[in-house]
Protein backbone atom coordinates (compact mmCIF):
# COMPACT_ATOMS: atom_id res chain seq x y z
CA UNK A 1 0.00 0.00 0.00
CA UNK A 2 1.36 3.45 -0.93
CA UNK A 3 1.53 6.12 1.74
CA UNK A 4 -1.51 8.45 1.88
CA UNK A 5 -1.13 12.08 0.70
CA UNK A 6 -0.74 13.77 4.10
CA UNK A 7 -0.56 17.58 4.19
CA UNK A 8 2.81 18.84 5.48
CA UNK A 9 2.97 20.34 8.98
CA UNK A 10 4.28 23.88 9.28
CA UNK A 11 5.28 26.19 12.12
CA UNK A 12 4.46 29.34 10.15
CA UNK A 13 1.12 30.75 9.08
CA UNK A 14 2.39 31.83 5.65
CA UNK A 15 0.91 30.04 2.66
CA UNK A 16 2.66 26.78 1.83
CA UNK A 17 -0.13 25.12 -0.13
CA UNK A 18 -2.72 26.21 -2.66
CA UNK A 19 -4.34 28.94 -0.56
CA UNK A 20 -3.37 31.85 -2.80
CA UNK A 21 -4.89 30.07 -5.79
CA UNK A 22 -8.13 29.36 -3.93
CA UNK A 23 -8.36 32.97 -2.79
CA UNK A 24 -7.78 34.17 -6.37
CA UNK A 25 -10.72 32.07 -7.55
CA UNK A 26 -12.84 33.45 -4.73
CA UNK A 27 -12.12 37.05 -5.76
CA UNK A 28 -12.86 36.31 -9.42
CA UNK A 29 -16.20 34.92 -8.31
CA UNK A 30 -17.00 38.14 -6.48
CA UNK A 31 -16.28 40.23 -9.60
CA UNK A 32 -18.40 37.98 -11.84
CA UNK A 33 -21.43 38.05 -9.54
CA UNK A 34 -21.19 41.80 -9.02
CA UNK A 35 -20.96 42.32 -12.78
CA UNK A 36 -24.04 40.19 -13.39
CA UNK A 37 -26.01 42.21 -10.85
CA UNK A 38 -24.82 45.55 -12.22
CA UNK A 39 -25.63 44.53 -15.79
CA UNK A 40 -29.21 43.67 -14.85
CA UNK A 41 -29.66 46.92 -12.94
CA UNK A 42 -28.02 48.91 -15.77
CA UNK A 43 -30.35 47.44 -18.39
CA UNK A 44 -33.34 48.39 -16.27
CA UNK A 45 -31.94 51.89 -15.72
CA UNK A 46 -31.43 52.43 -19.46
CA UNK A 47 -34.97 51.31 -20.19
CA UNK A 48 -36.42 53.58 -17.52
CA UNK A 49 -34.29 56.51 -18.69
CA UNK A 50 -35.43 56.02 -22.30
CA UNK A 51 -39.09 55.80 -21.34
CA UNK A 52 -39.02 58.76 -19.00
CA UNK A 53 -37.22 60.85 -21.62
CA UNK A 54 -39.84 60.15 -24.25
CA UNK A 55 -42.88 60.03 -22.06
CA UNK A 56 -42.31 62.63 -19.34
CA UNK A 57 -43.49 65.55 -21.45
CA UNK A 58 -46.73 63.73 -22.31
CA UNK A 59 -47.70 62.99 -18.75
CA UNK A 60 -50.78 65.00 -17.91
CA UNK A 61 -54.02 64.74 -16.01
CA UNK A 62 -55.76 64.25 -19.32
CA UNK A 63 -53.80 61.08 -19.97
CA UNK A 64 -55.56 59.55 -16.97
CA UNK A 65 -59.02 60.98 -17.57
CA UNK A 66 -59.49 61.15 -21.34
CA UNK A 67 -60.97 58.38 -23.45
CA UNK A 68 -59.03 57.19 -26.50
CA UNK A 69 -58.97 59.55 -29.46
CA UNK A 70 -57.52 59.85 -32.92
CA UNK A 71 -55.63 62.97 -31.87
CA UNK A 72 -52.66 62.19 -29.61
CA UNK A 73 -53.04 65.40 -27.57
CA UNK A 74 -56.63 64.41 -26.71
CA UNK A 75 -56.08 60.66 -26.25
CA UNK A 76 -56.13 59.19 -22.75
CA UNK A 77 -56.08 55.95 -20.81
CA UNK A 78 -59.19 56.34 -18.68
CA UNK A 79 -61.03 53.43 -20.26
CA UNK A 80 -57.98 51.18 -20.34
CA UNK A 81 -57.19 51.94 -16.67
CA UNK A 82 -60.73 51.09 -15.69
CA UNK A 83 -60.53 47.88 -17.78
CA UNK A 84 -57.24 46.86 -16.15
CA UNK A 85 -58.66 47.45 -12.66
CA UNK A 86 -61.75 45.39 -13.51
CA UNK A 87 -59.71 42.54 -14.94
CA UNK A 88 -57.20 42.49 -12.10
CA UNK A 89 -59.78 42.62 -9.30
CA UNK A 90 -61.83 39.86 -10.85
CA UNK A 91 -58.73 37.78 -11.57
CA UNK A 92 -57.66 38.14 -7.93
CA UNK A 93 -61.14 37.29 -6.71
CA UNK A 94 -61.04 34.00 -8.62
CA UNK A 95 -57.37 33.00 -8.59
CA UNK A 96 -56.39 33.94 -5.02
CA UNK A 97 -58.87 31.78 -3.08
CA UNK A 98 -58.69 28.95 -5.60
CA UNK A 99 -54.90 28.97 -5.72
CA UNK A 100 -54.43 29.08 -1.95
CA UNK A 101 -57.09 26.43 -1.41
CA UNK A 102 -55.43 24.13 -3.95
CA UNK A 103 -52.07 24.66 -2.27
CA UNK A 104 -53.56 23.84 1.14
CA UNK A 105 -55.12 20.68 -0.26
CA UNK A 106 -51.90 19.54 -1.91
CA UNK A 107 -49.67 20.29 1.08
CA UNK A 108 -51.85 19.62 4.12
CA UNK A 109 -54.52 17.14 3.02
CA UNK A 110 -53.60 15.15 -0.08
CA UNK A 111 -51.82 11.82 0.37
CA UNK A 112 -48.43 11.64 -1.30
CA UNK A 113 -49.07 9.09 -4.03
CA UNK A 114 -48.71 8.64 -7.79
CA UNK A 115 -51.80 10.75 -8.57
CA UNK A 116 -50.82 13.75 -6.51
CA UNK A 117 -47.31 13.56 -7.96
CA UNK A 118 -48.80 13.60 -11.45
CA UNK A 119 -50.97 16.56 -10.47
CA UNK A 120 -47.91 18.34 -9.12
CA UNK A 121 -45.90 17.83 -12.30
CA UNK A 122 -48.82 19.13 -14.35
CA UNK A 123 -49.12 22.28 -12.28
CA UNK A 124 -45.39 22.95 -12.65
CA UNK A 125 -45.69 22.52 -16.40
CA UNK A 126 -48.69 24.83 -16.57
CA UNK A 127 -46.63 27.57 -14.94
CA UNK A 128 -44.28 27.39 -17.91
CA UNK A 129 -46.89 27.43 -20.68
CA UNK A 130 -46.60 30.59 -22.89
CA UNK A 131 -49.27 33.12 -22.00
CA UNK A 132 -50.67 33.29 -25.54
CA UNK A 133 -51.71 29.66 -25.19
CA UNK A 134 -53.85 30.67 -22.21
CA UNK A 135 -55.32 33.33 -24.45
CA UNK A 136 -56.31 30.71 -27.02
CA UNK A 137 -57.73 28.53 -24.26
CA UNK A 138 -59.75 31.47 -22.94
CA UNK A 139 -60.99 32.25 -26.43
CA UNK A 140 -62.01 28.63 -26.97
CA UNK A 141 -63.62 27.97 -23.59
CA UNK A 142 -64.93 31.22 -22.15
CA UNK A 143 -65.56 33.38 -25.21
CA UNK A 144 -66.86 30.78 -27.64
CA UNK A 145 -67.87 27.53 -25.90
CA UNK A 146 -69.47 29.17 -22.84
CA UNK A 147 -70.50 31.94 -25.21
CA UNK A 148 -69.61 34.74 -22.81
CA UNK A 149 -68.37 36.88 -25.66
CA UNK A 150 -65.46 39.33 -25.58
CA UNK A 151 -66.23 40.62 -22.11
CA UNK A 152 -64.53 41.41 -18.79
CA UNK A 153 -65.54 38.07 -17.24
CA UNK A 154 -63.98 36.02 -20.06
CA UNK A 155 -60.77 38.07 -19.87
CA UNK A 156 -60.56 37.80 -16.10
CA UNK A 157 -61.15 34.03 -16.12
CA UNK A 158 -58.40 33.67 -18.72
CA UNK A 159 -56.05 35.71 -16.53
CA UNK A 160 -57.07 33.65 -13.50
CA UNK A 161 -56.05 30.46 -15.36
CA UNK A 162 -52.74 32.09 -16.22
CA UNK A 163 -52.07 33.15 -12.62
CA UNK A 164 -53.25 29.97 -10.87
CA UNK A 165 -50.18 27.76 -11.34
CA UNK A 166 -47.84 30.48 -10.06
CA UNK A 167 -50.08 31.17 -7.06
CA UNK A 168 -50.44 27.46 -6.26
CA UNK A 169 -46.73 26.72 -6.50
CA UNK A 170 -45.60 29.71 -4.47
CA UNK A 171 -48.28 29.09 -1.83
CA UNK A 172 -47.15 25.46 -1.62
CA UNK A 173 -43.57 26.60 -1.11
CA UNK A 174 -44.72 28.96 1.63
CA UNK A 175 -46.63 26.15 3.37
CA UNK A 176 -43.69 23.77 3.00
CA UNK A 177 -41.42 26.28 4.73
CA UNK A 178 -43.48 26.10 7.94
CA UNK A 179 -41.60 23.73 10.28
CA UNK A 180 -43.22 20.38 11.02
CA UNK A 181 -42.68 21.00 14.74
CA UNK A 182 -45.32 23.75 14.63
CA UNK A 183 -47.90 21.33 13.25
CA UNK A 184 -46.90 18.71 15.84
CA UNK A 185 -47.33 21.23 18.63
CA UNK A 186 -50.84 22.07 17.46
CA UNK A 187 -51.89 18.46 16.85
CA UNK A 188 -50.43 17.63 20.26
CA UNK A 189 -53.04 19.70 22.12
CA UNK A 190 -55.93 18.00 20.36
CA UNK A 191 -56.55 20.21 17.35
CA UNK A 192 -58.16 18.98 14.15
CA UNK A 193 -56.37 19.26 10.83
CA UNK A 194 -58.37 22.33 9.90
CA UNK A 195 -57.66 24.02 13.25
CA UNK A 196 -53.95 23.33 12.83
CA UNK A 197 -53.99 24.71 9.29
CA UNK A 198 -56.19 27.74 9.90
CA UNK A 199 -54.69 28.87 13.21
CA UNK A 200 -51.00 28.13 12.78
CA UNK A 201 -49.82 26.98 9.38
CA UNK A 202 -51.73 29.46 7.23
CA UNK A 203 -51.03 32.62 9.28
CA UNK A 204 -47.34 31.75 9.39
CA UNK A 205 -47.36 31.18 5.62
CA UNK A 206 -49.24 34.37 4.68
CA UNK A 207 -46.13 36.49 3.94
CA UNK A 208 -44.80 33.84 1.57
CA UNK A 209 -48.18 33.32 -0.06
CA UNK A 210 -48.64 37.06 -0.65
CA UNK A 211 -45.21 37.28 -2.27
CA UNK A 212 -46.35 34.70 -4.81
CA UNK A 213 -49.63 36.49 -5.38
CA UNK A 214 -47.81 39.79 -5.96
CA UNK A 215 -45.64 38.12 -8.57
CA UNK A 216 -48.55 36.47 -10.32
CA UNK A 217 -50.69 39.61 -10.39
CA UNK A 218 -47.82 41.82 -11.50
CA UNK A 219 -47.32 39.47 -14.39
CA UNK A 220 -51.03 39.52 -15.20
CA UNK A 221 -51.20 43.34 -15.20
CA UNK A 222 -48.48 43.56 -17.80
CA UNK A 223 -49.75 40.77 -20.05
CA UNK A 224 -50.89 41.75 -23.54
CA UNK A 225 -50.93 38.61 -25.65
CA UNK A 226 -53.57 36.47 -23.88
CA UNK A 227 -56.11 39.29 -23.69
CA UNK A 228 -55.41 40.30 -27.26
CA UNK A 229 -56.37 36.78 -28.25
CA UNK A 230 -59.16 36.27 -25.73
CA UNK A 231 -61.07 39.31 -26.66
CA UNK A 232 -59.95 42.67 -25.32
CA UNK A 233 -61.17 45.27 -27.79
CA UNK A 234 -58.71 47.62 -29.45
CA UNK A 235 -61.02 50.58 -29.36
CA UNK A 236 -63.64 50.95 -26.63
CA UNK A 237 -65.36 54.23 -25.95
CA UNK A 238 -66.91 53.60 -22.55
CA UNK A 239 -65.67 52.16 -19.28
CA UNK A 240 -66.92 48.67 -18.43
CA UNK A 241 -69.67 48.86 -15.84
CA UNK A 242 -70.13 45.12 -15.29
CA UNK A 243 -68.75 41.62 -15.92
CA UNK A 244 -70.43 41.39 -19.29
CA UNK A 245 -69.12 44.60 -20.85
CA UNK A 246 -66.42 44.84 -23.48
CA UNK A 247 -63.11 46.21 -22.24
CA UNK A 248 -59.56 47.08 -23.05
CA UNK A 249 -56.52 47.18 -20.76
CA UNK A 250 -53.53 49.49 -20.41
CA UNK A 251 -50.99 47.19 -22.18
CA UNK A 252 -53.39 46.69 -25.07
CA UNK A 253 -54.04 50.41 -25.41
CA UNK A 254 -50.27 51.02 -25.39
CA UNK A 255 -49.74 48.28 -27.97
CA UNK A 256 -52.39 49.94 -30.07
CA UNK A 257 -50.73 53.36 -29.79
CA UNK A 258 -47.32 52.00 -30.60
CA UNK A 259 -48.51 50.52 -33.86
CA UNK A 260 -49.76 53.94 -35.06
CA UNK A 261 -47.63 55.81 -37.64
CA UNK A 262 -47.45 59.12 -35.70
CA UNK A 263 -44.40 59.50 -33.43
CA UNK A 264 -46.58 61.46 -30.97
CA UNK A 265 -48.53 58.29 -30.23
CA UNK A 266 -45.33 56.45 -29.45
CA UNK A 267 -44.32 59.17 -27.01
CA UNK A 268 -47.78 58.94 -25.54
CA UNK A 269 -47.26 55.18 -25.17
CA UNK A 270 -44.05 55.88 -23.22
CA UNK A 271 -46.08 58.09 -20.88
CA UNK A 272 -48.62 55.27 -20.60
CA UNK A 273 -45.86 52.90 -19.59
CA UNK A 274 -45.00 55.25 -16.74
CA UNK A 275 -48.64 55.11 -15.65
CA UNK A 276 -48.57 51.30 -15.80
CA UNK A 277 -45.36 51.24 -13.75
CA UNK A 278 -46.85 53.51 -11.08
CA UNK A 279 -49.95 51.30 -10.92
CA UNK A 280 -47.82 48.20 -10.54
CA UNK A 281 -45.60 49.69 -7.88
CA UNK A 282 -48.55 50.96 -5.87
CA UNK A 283 -50.26 47.55 -5.99
CA UNK A 284 -47.06 45.88 -4.83
CA UNK A 285 -46.77 48.45 -2.07
CA UNK A 286 -50.25 47.61 -0.81
CA UNK A 287 -49.38 43.92 -0.81
CA UNK A 288 -46.14 44.56 1.06
CA UNK A 289 -48.01 46.54 3.73
CA UNK A 290 -50.54 43.71 4.13
CA UNK A 291 -47.67 41.24 4.35
CA UNK A 292 -45.93 43.27 7.04
CA UNK A 293 -49.15 43.39 9.03
CA UNK A 294 -49.39 39.62 8.99
CA UNK A 295 -45.74 39.00 9.80
CA UNK A 296 -46.01 41.14 12.90
CA UNK A 297 -49.10 39.23 14.01
CA UNK A 298 -47.09 36.00 14.02
CA UNK A 299 -44.62 36.50 16.85
CA UNK A 300 -41.56 34.59 15.79
CA UNK B 1 -59.67 31.93 41.83
CA UNK B 2 -56.81 29.51 41.48
CA UNK B 3 -58.37 27.54 44.27
CA UNK B 4 -61.70 27.24 42.50
CA UNK B 5 -60.06 25.70 39.49
CA UNK B 6 -57.82 23.31 41.34
CA UNK B 7 -60.81 21.70 42.93
CA UNK B 8 -62.53 20.12 39.90
CA UNK B 9 -59.23 19.32 38.22
CA UNK B 10 -57.83 17.25 41.04
CA UNK B 11 -61.20 15.70 41.66
CA UNK B 12 -61.40 14.40 38.15
CA UNK B 13 -57.85 13.11 38.34
CA UNK B 14 -58.70 11.26 41.53
CA UNK B 15 -61.84 9.98 39.87
CA UNK B 16 -59.78 8.00 37.36
CA UNK B 17 -57.69 5.04 38.51
CA UNK B 18 -55.96 5.15 41.86
CA UNK B 19 -52.26 6.03 42.00
CA UNK B 20 -50.01 3.10 41.14
CA UNK B 21 -52.76 1.19 39.33
CA UNK B 22 -52.21 0.54 35.61
CA UNK B 23 -53.66 3.33 33.44
CA UNK B 24 -52.26 2.42 30.04
CA UNK B 25 -51.79 -1.17 29.00
CA UNK B 26 -49.68 -1.66 25.88
CA UNK B 27 -50.05 -5.14 24.39
CA UNK B 28 -48.10 -6.61 21.47
CA UNK B 29 -47.35 -3.25 19.89
CA UNK B 30 -45.79 -3.46 16.41
CA UNK B 31 -44.87 -0.38 14.38
CA UNK B 32 -43.82 -0.43 10.73
CA UNK B 33 -42.50 2.47 8.65
CA UNK B 34 -43.15 1.25 5.12
CA UNK B 35 -41.34 -2.08 4.92
CA UNK B 36 -39.18 -1.41 7.96
CA UNK B 37 -40.35 -2.91 11.22
CA UNK B 38 -39.32 -0.29 13.78
CA UNK B 39 -40.76 -1.87 16.93
CA UNK B 40 -41.65 -5.50 17.53
CA UNK B 41 -44.03 -7.02 20.04
CA UNK B 42 -43.77 -4.50 22.84
CA UNK B 43 -45.85 -5.13 25.97
CA UNK B 44 -45.76 -3.08 29.17
CA UNK B 45 -47.96 -1.07 31.52
CA UNK B 46 -47.94 2.58 32.56
CA UNK B 47 -49.10 3.22 36.11
CA UNK B 48 -51.35 6.08 37.23
CA UNK B 49 -49.56 9.11 38.73
CA UNK B 50 -46.17 7.53 38.27
CA UNK B 51 -43.28 8.55 36.05
CA UNK B 52 -42.36 5.88 33.55
CA UNK B 53 -39.03 6.31 31.77
CA UNK B 54 -38.33 4.70 28.40
CA UNK B 55 -34.59 4.26 27.93
CA UNK B 56 -32.31 2.54 25.45
CA UNK B 57 -29.76 3.17 22.71
CA UNK B 58 -30.47 5.39 19.67
CA UNK B 59 -32.86 3.94 17.12
CA UNK B 60 -34.35 1.36 19.46
CA UNK B 61 -37.87 2.68 18.95
CA UNK B 62 -38.60 4.30 22.29
CA UNK B 63 -39.84 7.53 20.68
CA UNK B 64 -41.87 5.47 18.23
CA UNK B 65 -43.58 3.69 21.12
CA UNK B 66 -44.22 7.00 22.89
CA UNK B 67 -45.73 8.54 19.75
CA UNK B 68 -48.00 5.55 19.30
CA UNK B 69 -49.62 6.28 22.66
CA UNK B 70 -51.19 9.57 21.48
CA UNK B 71 -51.53 8.47 17.83
CA UNK B 72 -48.87 10.97 16.70
CA UNK B 73 -47.63 8.30 14.29
CA UNK B 74 -50.90 8.73 12.37
CA UNK B 75 -49.36 11.89 10.93
CA UNK B 76 -46.59 9.91 9.24
CA UNK B 77 -48.09 8.53 6.01
CA UNK B 78 -45.94 5.39 5.90
CA UNK B 79 -46.39 4.43 9.56
CA UNK B 80 -48.52 1.42 10.50
CA UNK B 81 -49.27 0.71 14.15
CA UNK B 82 -50.61 -2.68 15.25
CA UNK B 83 -51.48 -4.18 18.60
CA UNK B 84 -53.44 -2.76 21.49
CA UNK B 85 -52.98 0.25 23.72
CA UNK B 86 -55.68 0.14 26.36
CA UNK B 87 -56.51 3.42 28.12
CA UNK B 88 -59.24 3.16 30.77
CA UNK B 89 -59.95 -0.18 29.10
CA UNK B 90 -60.49 1.34 25.63
CA UNK B 91 -58.17 0.61 22.71
CA UNK B 92 -56.53 3.87 21.62
CA UNK B 93 -55.50 2.29 18.31
CA UNK B 94 -58.99 1.19 17.35
CA UNK B 95 -60.19 2.75 14.11
CA UNK B 96 -63.34 4.03 15.82
CA UNK B 97 -61.29 6.26 18.14
CA UNK B 98 -60.64 9.81 16.92
CA UNK B 99 -56.94 10.61 17.38
CA UNK B 100 -57.90 14.22 18.16
CA UNK B 101 -59.69 13.04 21.31
CA UNK B 102 -56.72 10.82 22.23
CA UNK B 103 -54.37 13.80 22.04
CA UNK B 104 -56.67 15.94 24.13
CA UNK B 105 -56.53 13.29 26.90
CA UNK B 106 -52.87 12.43 26.43
CA UNK B 107 -50.76 15.56 26.07
CA UNK B 108 -47.26 15.78 24.67
CA UNK B 109 -44.05 17.72 25.20
CA UNK B 110 -41.52 17.49 22.39
CA UNK B 111 -37.76 17.16 22.20
CA UNK B 112 -37.12 20.65 20.91
CA UNK B 113 -39.19 23.31 22.65
CA UNK B 114 -41.82 24.30 20.07
CA UNK B 115 -43.99 27.11 21.40
CA UNK B 116 -46.44 28.60 18.92
CA UNK B 117 -45.21 31.84 17.36
CA UNK B 118 -47.84 33.61 19.44
CA UNK B 119 -47.99 35.36 22.80
CA UNK B 120 -47.25 33.44 25.99
CA UNK B 121 -50.93 33.78 26.91
CA UNK B 122 -52.16 32.40 23.58
CA UNK B 123 -49.67 29.53 23.73
CA UNK B 124 -51.45 28.22 26.82
CA UNK B 125 -54.97 29.30 25.90
CA UNK B 126 -55.12 27.94 22.35
CA UNK B 127 -55.38 24.25 23.23
CA UNK B 128 -58.23 24.91 25.65
CA UNK B 129 -59.90 27.20 23.11
CA UNK B 130 -59.95 24.60 20.34
CA UNK B 131 -61.47 22.17 22.80
CA UNK B 132 -64.34 24.53 23.45
CA UNK B 133 -63.41 26.42 26.63
CA UNK B 134 -64.53 30.07 26.45
CA UNK B 135 -64.94 31.44 29.97
CA UNK B 136 -62.36 31.83 32.72
CA UNK B 137 -59.45 31.71 30.31
CA UNK B 138 -57.35 34.18 32.35
CA UNK B 139 -57.64 31.96 35.40
CA UNK B 140 -56.85 28.84 33.40
CA UNK B 141 -53.73 30.41 31.86
CA UNK B 142 -52.52 31.51 35.29
CA UNK B 143 -53.21 28.09 36.78
CA UNK B 144 -51.32 26.30 33.98
CA UNK B 145 -48.35 28.65 34.16
CA UNK B 146 -48.21 28.28 37.95
CA UNK B 147 -48.41 24.50 37.66
CA UNK B 148 -45.55 24.61 35.17
CA UNK B 149 -43.48 26.77 37.57
CA UNK B 150 -43.31 29.58 35.03
CA UNK B 151 -45.85 32.12 36.31
CA UNK B 152 -43.47 34.28 38.34
CA UNK B 153 -41.11 34.67 35.40
CA UNK B 154 -43.72 35.61 32.80
CA UNK B 155 -46.69 37.16 34.66
CA UNK B 156 -45.68 40.69 33.56
CA UNK B 157 -45.17 39.82 29.90
CA UNK B 158 -48.00 37.50 28.94
CA UNK B 159 -48.48 39.28 25.62
CA UNK B 160 -44.87 38.77 24.54
CA UNK B 161 -43.93 36.05 22.08
CA UNK B 162 -43.38 32.61 23.57
CA UNK B 163 -40.28 32.37 21.40
CA UNK B 164 -38.64 35.27 23.23
CA UNK B 165 -38.19 33.06 26.32
CA UNK B 166 -35.06 31.03 27.10
CA UNK B 167 -34.94 27.37 26.06
CA UNK B 168 -35.80 26.08 29.54
CA UNK B 169 -38.64 28.58 29.91
CA UNK B 170 -39.96 27.63 26.45
CA UNK B 171 -40.06 23.99 27.49
CA UNK B 172 -41.95 24.84 30.68
CA UNK B 173 -44.32 26.91 28.52
CA UNK B 174 -44.87 23.79 26.40
CA UNK B 175 -45.66 21.87 29.60
CA UNK B 176 -48.12 24.60 30.63
CA UNK B 177 -49.68 24.33 27.16
CA UNK B 178 -50.10 20.57 27.63
CA UNK B 179 -51.74 21.14 31.06
CA UNK B 180 -54.37 23.47 29.61
CA UNK B 181 -56.40 20.48 28.41
CA UNK B 182 -56.21 18.84 31.84
CA UNK B 183 -54.90 15.61 30.32
CA UNK B 184 -54.64 12.31 32.19
CA UNK B 185 -51.24 11.58 30.75
CA UNK B 186 -48.32 13.74 29.64
CA UNK B 187 -45.85 12.20 27.20
CA UNK B 188 -42.39 13.76 27.10
CA UNK B 189 -40.03 12.97 24.26
CA UNK B 190 -36.52 13.75 25.52
CA UNK B 191 -37.76 17.05 26.93
CA UNK B 192 -34.36 18.11 28.29
CA UNK B 193 -32.03 17.11 25.47
CA UNK B 194 -31.86 20.68 24.15
CA UNK B 195 -31.47 22.25 27.61
CA UNK B 196 -28.58 23.18 29.91
CA UNK B 197 -28.12 21.29 33.24
CA UNK B 198 -29.81 23.95 35.39
CA UNK B 199 -32.90 24.09 33.16
CA UNK B 200 -32.90 20.29 33.08
CA UNK B 201 -33.02 20.12 36.88
CA UNK B 202 -35.92 22.57 36.97
CA UNK B 203 -37.88 20.44 34.50
CA UNK B 204 -37.10 17.30 36.52
CA UNK B 205 -38.33 18.95 39.73
CA UNK B 206 -41.43 20.01 37.85
CA UNK B 207 -42.03 16.43 36.64
CA UNK B 208 -41.93 15.13 40.22
CA UNK B 209 -44.40 17.83 41.22
CA UNK B 210 -46.73 17.09 38.28
CA UNK B 211 -46.68 13.35 38.94
CA UNK B 212 -48.93 14.02 41.95
CA UNK B 213 -51.79 14.79 39.57
CA UNK B 214 -50.71 13.40 36.20
CA UNK B 215 -49.32 10.23 34.76
CA UNK B 216 -46.03 10.98 33.03
CA UNK B 217 -44.12 8.95 30.48
CA UNK B 218 -40.73 10.21 29.42
CA UNK B 219 -38.26 9.11 26.78
CA UNK B 220 -34.71 9.92 27.79
CA UNK B 221 -31.20 9.29 26.57
CA UNK B 222 -29.92 10.25 29.94
CA UNK B 223 -29.80 7.29 32.34
CA UNK B 224 -29.08 9.53 35.32
CA UNK B 225 -32.27 11.38 34.49
CA UNK B 226 -34.24 8.14 34.40
CA UNK B 227 -32.70 7.15 37.72
CA UNK B 228 -33.40 10.57 39.27
CA UNK B 229 -37.02 11.10 38.25
CA UNK B 230 -38.73 7.88 37.28
CA UNK B 231 -40.60 5.25 39.28
CA UNK B 232 -40.65 2.63 36.56
CA UNK B 233 -38.05 2.13 33.83
CA UNK B 234 -38.63 0.36 30.54
CA UNK B 235 -35.46 -0.66 28.73
CA UNK B 236 -35.48 -1.09 24.96
CA UNK B 237 -32.74 -2.51 22.79
CA UNK B 238 -32.08 -3.36 19.17
CA UNK B 239 -33.08 -6.81 18.02
CA UNK B 240 -32.77 -8.50 14.64
CA UNK B 241 -32.88 -6.28 11.54
CA UNK B 242 -32.46 -3.16 13.69
CA UNK B 243 -35.92 -3.70 15.13
CA UNK B 244 -36.59 -2.19 18.54
CA UNK B 245 -37.54 -4.69 21.25
CA UNK B 246 -38.47 -4.35 24.89
CA UNK B 247 -35.90 -5.98 27.16
CA UNK B 248 -37.38 -5.37 30.57
CA UNK B 249 -39.77 -3.17 32.47
CA UNK B 250 -38.99 -2.93 36.18
CA UNK B 251 -39.20 -0.49 39.07
CA UNK B 252 -36.40 2.04 38.52
CA UNK B 253 -34.72 1.10 41.81
CA UNK B 254 -34.40 -2.52 40.68
CA UNK B 255 -33.30 -1.83 37.13
CA UNK B 256 -30.35 0.26 38.27
CA UNK B 257 -29.29 -1.99 41.16
CA UNK B 258 -30.43 -5.41 40.15
CA UNK B 259 -31.32 -5.71 36.46
CA UNK B 260 -32.89 -8.98 35.41
CA UNK B 261 -31.43 -9.01 31.91
CA UNK B 262 -27.73 -8.97 31.09
CA UNK B 263 -28.36 -6.52 28.19
CA UNK B 264 -29.87 -4.04 30.65
CA UNK B 265 -26.86 -4.41 32.91
CA UNK B 266 -24.46 -3.86 29.98
CA UNK B 267 -26.33 -0.68 29.02
CA UNK B 268 -26.68 0.93 32.41
CA UNK B 269 -23.10 0.18 33.37
CA UNK B 270 -22.02 1.93 30.18
CA UNK B 271 -20.61 -1.06 28.32
CA UNK B 272 -22.60 -0.09 25.22
CA UNK B 273 -25.10 2.45 23.96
Amino acid sequence: MSSPPILPKSTSLSDIGNLSRRQRIASIGKVVFLAATLLAVAALAVLLWYIFQRGWGWLSWGLLTNPPSRKPEKAGLSIAISGTLWIISLTLLVAFPMGVASAIFLEEYAPKNRWTRLLQINISNLAGVPSVVYGLLGLGIFVQWLDLGRVVLAGALTMALLSLPVIIISSQEALKAIPWSLREAAYGVGATRWQVTASHVLPAAVPGILTGVILAVSRAIGETAPLLVAGAAGFVTSKPSGFMDSYTTIPIQLYNWMSRPQTEFRDLAAAGIIVLLVLLISMNLIAIIVRQRFSSRTRW
Amino acid sequence: MTQQLEQPLTQEAAGSSAAGQPLIDIRNLNVHYGNFKAVGDVTFEIATHRITALIGPSGCGKSTVLRSINRMNDLIPTARVEGEILFHGENILSSGVDPVMVRRRIGMVFQKPNPFPKSIYDNVAWGAKVNGIRKGMDELVEWCLRSAALWDEVKDKLDQSGLALSGGQQQRLCIARALANNPDVILMDEPCSALDPISTLRIEDLMRELAKNYTITIVTHNMQQAARVSDQTVFFSLGENRMGVLVESSPTRDIFTNPRDSRTEDYITGRFG
